[in-house]
């Protein structure tokens, strides 16, 4: 196996790609990230985790805009993000330029998994080590979609999703109480897949809402904690509710 | 001939421009909007070469707006007329962009500006300026009545007289003319001075 890492055109017997999969195991270390997708909103929540004292926490932005419709946010490893984020914001703008019409979400998904896979097979390079979910509406149509891209540079359209750590019990979680919602619902699905693995609290998340007329608002912390609190109430009612007909045994 | 001129007020900038889009003798139309808008508190009108002059300004615009997704923060007024200076400067001994240009606007720390940019990459920070022959009659108008505590009425009221000059006494006079101010509320359309009038198509 070790003689396959080197140069990452190499394939293994097996048809691995080393590089590209120790990539992945760089987005699984990375923070939690999940995105939900709703009727008219869709919401980024990211795992924050927690701050150096000192530090200036307004200069760490996970959630990023790319345009005044597309909003990304990543997992896996940060100055990687910085490269692909930049290059994005370029062809975001010099696709209006050239095309007089704002990009649509799956070209600029489409144009970042083309990078991360150009990387894949180049000479002397790596893969970048990030997973990206990228959220907007359409600039025509208005509808919303959810994507997401890996470092091989495979990308598909999710209803909801999650990366980073624990990314696999944030989808199983998605795929048990998924529904189609909208407004506050959709922000409250989002956070409350995110709460199954990070501890709860507005200073551990960063909270992006996109809707079709004000673009991307990032949630102050007390707007999360008021929904965190309204979350954590309904948990409690739910917890009641259970115990209610079990105190008939005795 | 096309004509743009600005000036700057107590609190307020603004820019005119004719309309007319003309190619040699043939006036393609006259409702041409030659003010770009580059961001909420910025303006530029440009004149010059019809090819060059869209590109160029709609170039300056993506730009702009890139600095503002990369940084979070809008860039001034100042910094956006050195950016437009230096890349016409950049192409002037290769494949010269012939554009001039008038960039005005509000910043909330330094107020309204406004600059002069020419084709050839002349850079200049005044309170009013004009590009064309109409600049022969628009300065000459300013130079008696401008002064620098204007209000928006007393200003358009020049921009008129100016309109007036230019449509009088220039030979190949266009006749419509476009107004867009900035201030501390945004860069928007202010009016249209038409003597003629297209039938309504809608902007590109």
């Amino acid at each position: 196996m070790a003689r396959y890492d080197r140069a990452i055109t190499v394939f293994s017997p097996d048809g691995h790609l080393f590089q590209v999969e120790y990539a992945l195991e760089a987005v699984r270390k990375g923070n939690a990230a999940v995105g939900v997708r709703g009727t008219d909103t869709i919401v980024l929540a990211v795992e924050k985790k927690s701050a150096p004292k000192l530090q200036d926490s307004r200069s760490v932005r996970k959630i990023v805009n790319l345009d005044n419709h597309i909003a990304l946010a990543c997992a896996g490893l940060k100055a990687d993000a910085r490269v692909l984020i930049n290059k994005a914001r370029i062809e975001c703008q010099s696709h209006k330029l050239t095309i007089e019409d704002p990009v649509t979400v799956e070209y600029i998904t489409r144009y970042i998994a083309g990078l991360q896979q150009k990387y894949t097979q180049s000479g002397g390079v790596r893969p970048f080590g990030l997973s990206t979910l990228i959220i907007g509406f359409d600039p025509h149509t208005g509808t919303p979609s959810l994507y997401q891209t890996d470092p091989s540079g495979t990308f598909s359209a999710w209803k909801a999703n999650a990366t980073g750590r624990n990314s696999n019990s944030i989808r199983e979680f998605l795929e048990k109480n998924y529904k189609e919602t909208h407004g506050q619902e959709t922000l409250k699905l989002a956070i409350r897949a995110l709460l199954e693995v990070v501890e709860s609290g507005g200073k551990n998340i960063e909270v992006g809402v996109m809707t079709k007329e004000h673009g991307l608002k990032q949630l102050e912390e007390s707007e999360i904690d008021a929904v965190v609190a309204e979350i954590e109430a309904e948990k409690a009612a739910a917890e009641a509710a259970k115990k209610a007909p079990s105190t008939k045994e005795t | 001939m096309e004509s743009v001129f600005g000036m700057v007020g107590k609190d307020f900038a603004i820019v005119a421009a004719d309309t007319s889009a003309v190619h040699s003798i043939l006036v393609h139309k006259t409702n041409e909007d030659k003010i770009m808008i580059l961001d909420s508190h910025k303006l530029m009108g440009a004149s010059g070469e019809t090819g060059d002059r869209a590109q160029f300004t709609e170039y300056v615009q993506k730009n702009v707006s890139l600095y503002q997704f990369r940084n979070g923060i809008p860039l001034t007024t100042a910094a956006t007329a050195n950016f437009t200076r230096g890349e016409l400067a950049t192409a002037l001994r290769k494949n010269p962009y012939m554009v001039n240009i008038i960039l005005a606007g509000y910043d909330k720390e330094t107020g309204p500006s406004m600059y002069f940019i020419d084709y050839i990459a002349s850079l200049h920070k005044l309170d009013k300026a004009a590009f064309g022959y109409g600049a022969y009659f628009a300065l000459a108008m300013m130079d008696r009545h401008y002064r620098r505590d204007m209000t928006v009425e007393e200003a358009i009221e020049l921009v008129d007289k100016c309109i007036v000059e230019i449509r009088s006494r220039l030979v190949v006079a266009p006749p419509n003319f476009l107004i867009k101010i900035v201030d501390k509320d945004g860069a928007r359309e202010y009016a249209w001075r038409q003597s003629i009038k297209d039938a309504p198509v809608s902007a590109a």
